[in-house]
């Protein structure tokens, strides 16, 4: 009756759903129809970064399949969520003491797969494996804060800090804190590939493949829907796209950006883009003529034509940057600071403030920065041209790159993932004396606020200094960040999913357990 | 005179040439730890990457033994492999032997069914060619043949896979066989691989094939044969191909050893875990144990193959025994 009150007759109501499925066929991909998550089915990923020299010691372990599959065979105490809020994972919950100097977590009542429950001693193993003088773990610098780690009971930990940190809950996310079992002596057991996840490690072929089951006795109650997950290792961007065109794999990462737009028109292939937090960067050694003169450095970041970079190297995949590395993922990026645009004029006018009519540079690159760094390069030298600057482009050979070029040349390109928090990212590579400071920069105000906004948990105040010290990142730094990098995964009908993360590709690196059969 | 000698002249030379075969190998290995030792960087910067510093990497190498002296380091290894221990790999902790069953098996597979299709195929299209020479049939097969060796391998990797795999979805883009093979999804994983390898190896071995024949065909005995009214097929497989299997032997043996050892990149277009990868993952890493043990298998098939070839010629030819 009410229907045709409104004046939907039943044949009409039968065209509007023919119309609807009609215009949702020229919605943008990505409009799929959510079905509720069940469980069944099994996944494969084709993920780059695989090699034979692949291990599960979450000390070395680096960003391949090998991450995203011990990420869904483990927990880690708090995960980032969807909003890139920090949520309590096999952690119950946790606090601060007003300080943010002492902070208690409360453990879950978790098994790992072999049915043992997951106690504090377990959880103190997994972090003191990445801590003390023989460790290899490349967070070793991220725990260099924390002054003691204690059980306090089965299943409380408490870590205390030398000094107070906010963000200490979103730290324990990072990918190397996964907690897996501990030996008798309170070593890390890594060997074992146990974790409290919601999935089993069922093979590892290094660089080839790893196959997972699911564990029926998982604590998350909507998370692991797959019955099996196999992860490939494919290096080669043609390969990987045509493994999913060819329906071998269900879903890809890091799809090749030159032919994106064909693999865009396939029926049945959805791409999933999200603005992270990576980014490039161009470091200048501060403490080194002629970047040591603030208007060279920035005559230099007026001289970059960000939104061509944007365009050419990443195809449109990506948003430029105002030469600070907090991201628009952040929780307090800093949106209303004055862009730097390619003005050849102003670069100019900052040249002569340095007392200079023209500047000449060399800029040491290579495509083991990142790919297209070469290009962009060159693009950079163009660009710069107009204002009098001008780039000798050295391309240095990629073998080595990080270990001979990256903190060793004055003027170089470098890429970083970004850090969910301001602070991590701040300390690690803006701070005064860090190990990555790739600028050499040291701004007295800066380091003082750093200092300050990390114990600070008033959020208003923590907001006021982190864009105070974005400002000065962008206009005083060291660094021309020109563009923030987005994500881009692809992935076939036969899988859906919810919001995903931003904070990494493949839904922060949690699609195993997050997607599900559509 | 000594007489033993004399009355196995083959079996001397094959021992002669392992005994040597084994020198080279010793020599090999020097060379290979020399020439990775003199790459920028080692493991401990390698694996840590970006987050190596200065601190880690000193951890690391203490960990690995790579504080100790180069010559000391070679000594520990080359005493481990003497006695059948190639030592675990630096990078992932694993068993060197281990990490090469399951790729030398795969490499092994590959070069197989490629082999088995390109030897006699190419052989017989080059007897057809040499027979018909001039031909339609002789231009179009060397045609086809210089094509395809002209292109680079992994262009004519991804044009099979475009169409065979893609377009027509006859078979799977990526060779990847699991963890249970059985000889069946084998065969129908690896194809496409196989096919590009057959393509890139044939015309090689095709022209290789022509050219002995044709010249053998000048010669008078040919003549003598065709005079006294002997088909061309029987001239061409009784009296020119025996004459003519030196150097088409020593052909096909460099084709089968580089089917072995050269053909990472198609391993990495159709993601087919063979030794050439393992290979390129370890120099990339500095991963010495196993960059060691895979240059020394390559180099063991390659001496073999030659020996091998060597036999098998002077089988055929027993003249090639006595050098003037």
């Amino acid at each position: 009756m009410n229907a045709t009150k409104h004046g939907i007759s039943r044949r009409g109501l039968l065209a509007g759903a023919a119309g609807m499925t009609a215009a949702g066929l020229i919605l943008p991909r990505g409009a799929f129809a959510q079905a509720a998550p069940k469980k069944g089915g099994s996944f494969r990923i084709g993920q780059s970064g695989g090699a034979t020299s692949d291990t599960i010691d979450p000390a070395t372990f680096a960003a391949g399949p090998v991450v995203t599959a011990m990420l869904a065979v483990c927990n880690n105490l708090v995960e980032i969520d969807a909003d890139g809020k920090a949520q309590p994972e096999l952690a119950e919950s946790y606090e601060p003491d007003a300080e943010a100097k002492i902070w208690t977590f409360k453990i879950r009542d978790a098994t790992f797969g072999d049915g043992r429950k997951v106690t504090a001693k377990d959880v103190i193993a997994s972090f003191n494996h990445h801590r003390g003088e023989n460790t290899v773990s490349g967070a070793k610098g991220t725990l260099e804060q924390v002054a003691d780690i204690r059980a306090d009971g089965d299943n409380v930990v408490v870590f205390e800090l030398k000094s107070g940190n906010a963000d200490f809950g979103y730290l324990t996310s990072d990918y190397h804190f996964i907690i897996m079992p501990a030996k008798e002596d309170g070593t890390l057991d890594w060997q074992s590939g146990l974790g409290t996840g919601g999935y089993t490690l069922v093979e590892h072929e290094p660089g080839v493949r790893i196959t997972l089951k699911r564990r029926d006795d998982y604590w998350k109650a909507d998370r692991a829907w797959f019955d099996d997950v196999t992860l490939l290792a494919i290096g080669d961007p043609t390969a990987r796209q045509n493994a999913l065109i060819t329906g071998e794999v269900d879903a890809i990462n890091g799809p090749d950006l030159g032919t994106i737009h064909l693999l865009k028109r396939r029926p049945g292939i959805e791409l999933v883009e999200t603005t992270g937090t990576a980014h490039y960067t161009l470091p200048m050694f501060c403490d080194v003529a002629p970047f040591n003169d603030v208007n060279v450095r920035l005559a230099l970041k007026y001289a970059i034509n960000r939104q061509e970079m944007v365009d050419k190297v990443l195809r449109g995949y990506g948003k430029v940057a105002n030469d600070s590395p907090i991201a628009p993922a952040n929780r307090y990026y800093a949106a209303d600071l004055p862009q730097h645009e390619y003005d050849p004029e102003k670069a100019k006018s900052y040249l002569k403030k340095a007392g200079m009519d023209t500047l000449n540079v060399q800029l040491s690159t290579s495509n083991a920065a990142f790919t297209g760094a070469v290009d962009a390069a060159q693009l950079f030298q163009q660009s710069a041209k107009a204002a009098g600057i001008n780039i000798d482009v050295k391309r240095e050979p990629e073998d080595g790159y990080w270990s001979n070029v990256w903190l060793k040349k004055p003027f170089c390109m470098g890429y970083w993932n970004g850090r969910p928090t301001e602070d991590d990212m701040f300390s690690l590579v803006y701070s005064k004396g860090a190990e990555w400071n790739e600028g050499h920069w040291d701004n007295a105000r800066f380091n003082e606020l750093l200092l300050k906004a990390r114990a600070e948990l008033d959020e208003n105040l923590r907001r006021e200094m982190y864009t105070e010290m974005q400002g000065l990142v962008s206009e005083d730094g060291g660094t021309i960040i020109p563009v923030f990098v987005n994500y881009v995964d692809a992935h076939n009908d036969k899988v859906a999913h919810g919001k995903v993360a931003g904070d990494r590709f493949f839904d922060g690196w949690k699609l195993v357990e997050r997607w599900y059969a559509a | 005179m000594t007489e033993p000698r004399k009355r196995h002249p083959l079996g001397r030379m094959i021992v002669q040439r392992l005994a040597i075969g084994v020198f080279t190998l010793f020599i090999i290995s020097v060379l290979v730890f020399l020439a990775v030792s003199l790459l920028p960087g080692d493991i401990a910067q390698q694996i840590l990457g970006q987050s190596a510093t200065p601190e880690t990497v000193a951890a690391m190498r203490r960990d690995l033994g790579l504080d100790q002296p180069l010559i000391t380091r070679y000594f520990h290894w080359i005493g481990g492999v003497l006695q059948g221990d190639f030592g675990k790999s630096l990078a992932n902790g694993r068993p060197v032997a281990d990490l090469l069953a399951t790729r030398l098996p795969n490499t092994l597979f590959l070069a197989a069914y490629a082999a088995v299709i390109a030897v006699p195929l190419s052989v017989l299209l080059g007897l057809l060619s040499a027979m018909w020479r001039g031909s339609w049939f002789d231009r179009g097969v060397n045609t086809l043949s210089l094509t395809a060796i002209s292109f680079p391998e992994f262009f004519i990797a991804y044009i099979l896979m475009y169409w065979l795999s893609v377009q027509w979805g006859w078979f799977p883009s990526m060779a990847d066989p699991g963890s249970n093979p059985s000889l069946m999804d084998l065969v129908q994983k690896a194809f496409l691989p196989a096919m590009t390898l057959v393509l890139v190896v044939s015309a090689h071995m095709l022209r290789m094939t022509r050219a002995a024949v044709v010249n053998v065909l000048g010669a008078p005995y040919i003549a003598m044969a065709r005079l006294k009214g002997v088909s061309k097929w029987r001239i061409i497989t009784r009296h020119a191909l025996p004459n003519a299997l030196a150097p088409i032997i020593n052909v096909i043996a460099l084709n089968v050893a580089w089917l072995i050892t050269g053909v990472v990149i198609v391993e990495v277009v159709f993601v087919y875990p063979g030794l050439g990868q393992l290979m390129v993952d370890s120099v990339t890493n500095r991963d010495m144990p196993v960059v060691q043990a895979c240059a020394l298998i390559f180099a063991a098939v390659y001496i073999c193959i030659n020996i091998l070839a060597d036999v098998l010629a002077i089988a055929t030819n027993p003249r090639l025994l006595h050098p003037r």
